[in-house]
């Protein structure tokens, strides 16, 4: 084995702001290097490449990046985003963060922004639980899992996002976990290469807290559950892939579809003066 | 096919204070407007979907103020000059991001046509009731700039006034307005291309490698790098240090909130704008702003003809406050008369400036504009 000092991904990493905040065994830093793989292997110059977040475990990621990023507010990534984007096209702009973060406090923003067909990137880390403020429940958390504000069981139904994401009309929606490395690390290259708004999921343990609560062992444990629990079933009706507590979790990719994008539709007034767009 | 009218509309006009604010931004350079229908304000976003495509702009009707807020704050960094448009009910919602944008110290514009509250309040009749909500409506401590138009025309120069102060200290920058200015119309000249003096951000003199996000130069403002320029930007809505990283410490803490508001408090000959009348012997004078110093202004010009040495200060930017002028005029007059359309919001930072010095006499006036004579009835009672 030969060993070197450089990580391959080192020229992506902001190597002085290690170490991470992140749990050991947690999902978040192996979610990252698919995303780091990702972008390096999509091509896209790197000055273009933005990464924004909300707030939360997952959303601390950008601050990690050696390229532009935005660690906005709780549940605004995507809204933030989108001004960045429509202001300057040429941005290719992803947007990585929790499920908290993009589907509670933020889940007005994702249908809309999937409505309106914005040309960003959505990778969401769902690991069921606020990881951040310690394990409270959210919109994704399975029934009857517990957590510090269900100490007797979520008794809330959650969302099954990928459904959410195909029905608010995203182009491009897939699922996989932390256990995905190479499937994910494509998936993720497809949908930054992919124009319009698309949506990953990637299921993630979260050890220190939905882990713990829910007597799912390690992380390491959790990965091996993903392992012989998940089935790939690309473009089935994500209406069908509901996750449960325990149950099996459906994989793969559901919807890539074209479709004309926010920009794409603006009205084209020709005669144009010389109007255009200033940059400040 | 339509006319496509240009971005600066060279010539006079008769605009309502709504439309004249949209030309003052367009003219600022402003590309990127993004808001959510609010009456009084609605008019602003109705002339942006007119206009941005007519510039090459974007026009984004988000699905709340929140999502506006980020909005602009997201196109502001990728060079773009934004601008949004609410009253209170959506001005609550965008506090959260507004305190973003203190943060990252992004520039944009926040104009708020400003109705009666709280709440839903009414929804179609005049106010000055978020005046205090403009200074500590975000968490934490900062400073702001806002100001105050009292006409159509004003709208219009405000407007552009309001982008130049936040490029230049890079903090989003509100336009106080209320639903009088904002729907009346008068007459507006727009001056041409050349007569329009306009102010770009900082950028970073120095290479990517040696580019510190928060390294601020003498006046206190870092030069600000956009996503795209090649500058690895890192930000965040944490305290952080010069090179932008969180910083989890009381030292860090300080150093920034000091920062932050010094680059305001230290800049106040240059931010702060006034107008006075009358002023020099002045035994009484009115500190107003927005539209009730219209009414003010007659006011005076009665009582002078009245033989009572009456004054007017008004504010141009209500924040930062100017309580040097408020403490200098405390000194020398009678009585110092604040008449606002709230229940009494500036008359307080105008009693903490006076320091005891003079009687500070507010008159408080609900949804409607005072008249000249209910102003003038106090000075001539003052007077006595
Ligand atoms: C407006 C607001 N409300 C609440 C919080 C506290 N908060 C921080 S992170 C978080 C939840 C994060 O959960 P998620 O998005 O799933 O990310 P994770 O930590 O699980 O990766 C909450 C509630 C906040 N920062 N801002
Ligand atoms: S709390 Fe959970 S999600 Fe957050 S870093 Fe720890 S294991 Fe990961
Ligand atoms: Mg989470």
């Amino acid at each position: 084995m030969i060993h070197s000092e450089v990580h391959p991904m080192d020229s992506l990493i902001r190597k002085d702001r290690m170490p991470h905040i992140w749990c050991s065994g947690c999902g978040l830093g192996t979610n990252f290097t698919c995303y780091l793989e990702a972008l390096k292997k999509s091509g896209i110059p790197l000055d273009k490449c933005v990464i924004v977040s909300g707030i939360g475990c997952a959303g601390r990621a950008p601050g990690y990046t050696n390229i532009d990023s935005y660690h906005t507010t709780h549940g605004r990534a995507i809204p933030f985003a989108t001004g960045l984007k429509l202001a300057n096209p040429e941005l290719s702009v992803t947007i990585f963060s929790g499920d908290g973060d993009l589907f509670a406090i933020g889940g007005n923003h994702f249908i809309h922004a999937a409505r309106r067909n914005i040309d960003i990137n959505i990778i969401c880390i769902n690991n069921f639980n606020y990881g951040m403020t310690g394990g409270q429940f959210g919109s994704t958390t399975p029934l009857g899992s517990k957590t510090t504000t269900s100490p007797y069981g979520n008794y809330e139904h959650p969302f099954n996002l990928v459904y959410v994401a195909a029905a608010s009309g995203a182009v491009y929606v897939a699922r996989w976990t932390t256990i995905h490395v190479r499937r994910l690390a494509s998936s993720i290259e497809e949908a930054l290469l992919k124009k319009g708004f698309t949506f990953i999921e990637i299921i993630s343990p979260c050890p220190t807290n939905f882990g713990r609560r829910n007597k799912l062992g390690e992380g390491l444990d959790e990965l091996k559950y993903y392992r012989n629990h998940s089935i790939i079933k690309h473009f089935i009706d994500p209406k069908e892939a509901d996750l449960t507590l325990n149950g099996e979790i459906i994989v793969g990719k559901f919807v890539d579809i074209d479709k004309p994008t926010f920009l794409d539709n603006q009205p084209d007034l020709s005669q144009k003066q010389d109007n255009k767009v200033t940059k400040t | 096919m339509t006319m496509i009218r240009p971005a600066i509309r060279t010539g006079e006009h008769f605009f309502n204070g709504d439309v004249a604010c949209a030309e003052g931004a367009i003219a600022s350079g402003c590309r990127f407007f993004a808001g959510y229908p609010i009456t009084p304000a609605t008019e602003i976003a109705e002339a942006m979907s007119a206009r941005m495509p007519e510039v090459d702009g974007i026009f984004i009707q988000m699905e709340d103020e929140i999502a506006s807020m980020n909005a602009i704050l997201g196109a502001s960094c990728a060079g773009v000059k934004s601008m949004t448009a609410t009253s209170g009910p959506g001005f609550s919602l965008m506090m959260e991001n507004f305190g973003l944008g203190i943060m990252m110290e992004i520039p944009a514009v926040l104009v708020n046509i400003q109705r009666g509250g709280p709440s839903t309040g009414l929804p179609t009749i005049t106010g000055q009731q978020d005046m205090m909500q403009a200074r500590w409506g975000s968490h934490g401590d900062y400073e702001v700039i806002a100001l105050s138009p009292c006409s159509p025309q004003e709208m219009f120069d405000f407007t552009i006034k309001a982008f130049n102060l936040s490029e230049k200290y890079r903090l989003p920058v509100l336009v106080m307005a209320d639903e009088i200015v904002g729907h009346m119309m008068e007459k507006v000249i727009i001056p041409e291309k050349k007569d329009i003096h306009l102010i770009s951000r900082k950028k970073p003199a120095v290479a990517p490698e040696e580019y510190l996000m928060y390294q601020p130069e003498a006046d206190h403002v870092p030069p600000m790098a956009n996503a795209g320029d090649g500058y690895k930007v890192i930000t965040t809505g944490l305290t952080h240090d010069e090179k932008g990283y969180p910083a989890m410490n009381a030292e860090a803490h300080e150093k920034l909130i000091k920062r932050l508001c010094d680059k305001i408090i230290k800049n106040r000959s240059d931010i702060i704008e006034y107008e006075e009348r009358y002023i020099d012997d002045a035994e009484i004078v009115v500190i107003t702003y927005g539209i009730p110093a219209r009414s003010t202004l007659r006011a005076v010009k009665d009582a002078r003809n009245a033989g009572i040495k009456a004054g007017m200060l008004r504010l141009i930017t209500v924040w930062p406050f100017y309580e040097e002028k408020v403490f200098e005029l405390a000194g020398k007059t009678h009585a110092l008369i604040v008449p606002e359309i709230n229940n009494g919001q500036i008359v307080r930072e105008v009693e903490r400036s006076a320091r005891g010095k003079t009687k500070v006499i507010p008159i408080r006036k609900f949804a409607e504009m005072h008249t000249p004579q209910e102003i003038f009835k106090v000075i001539k009672e003052v007077s006595k």
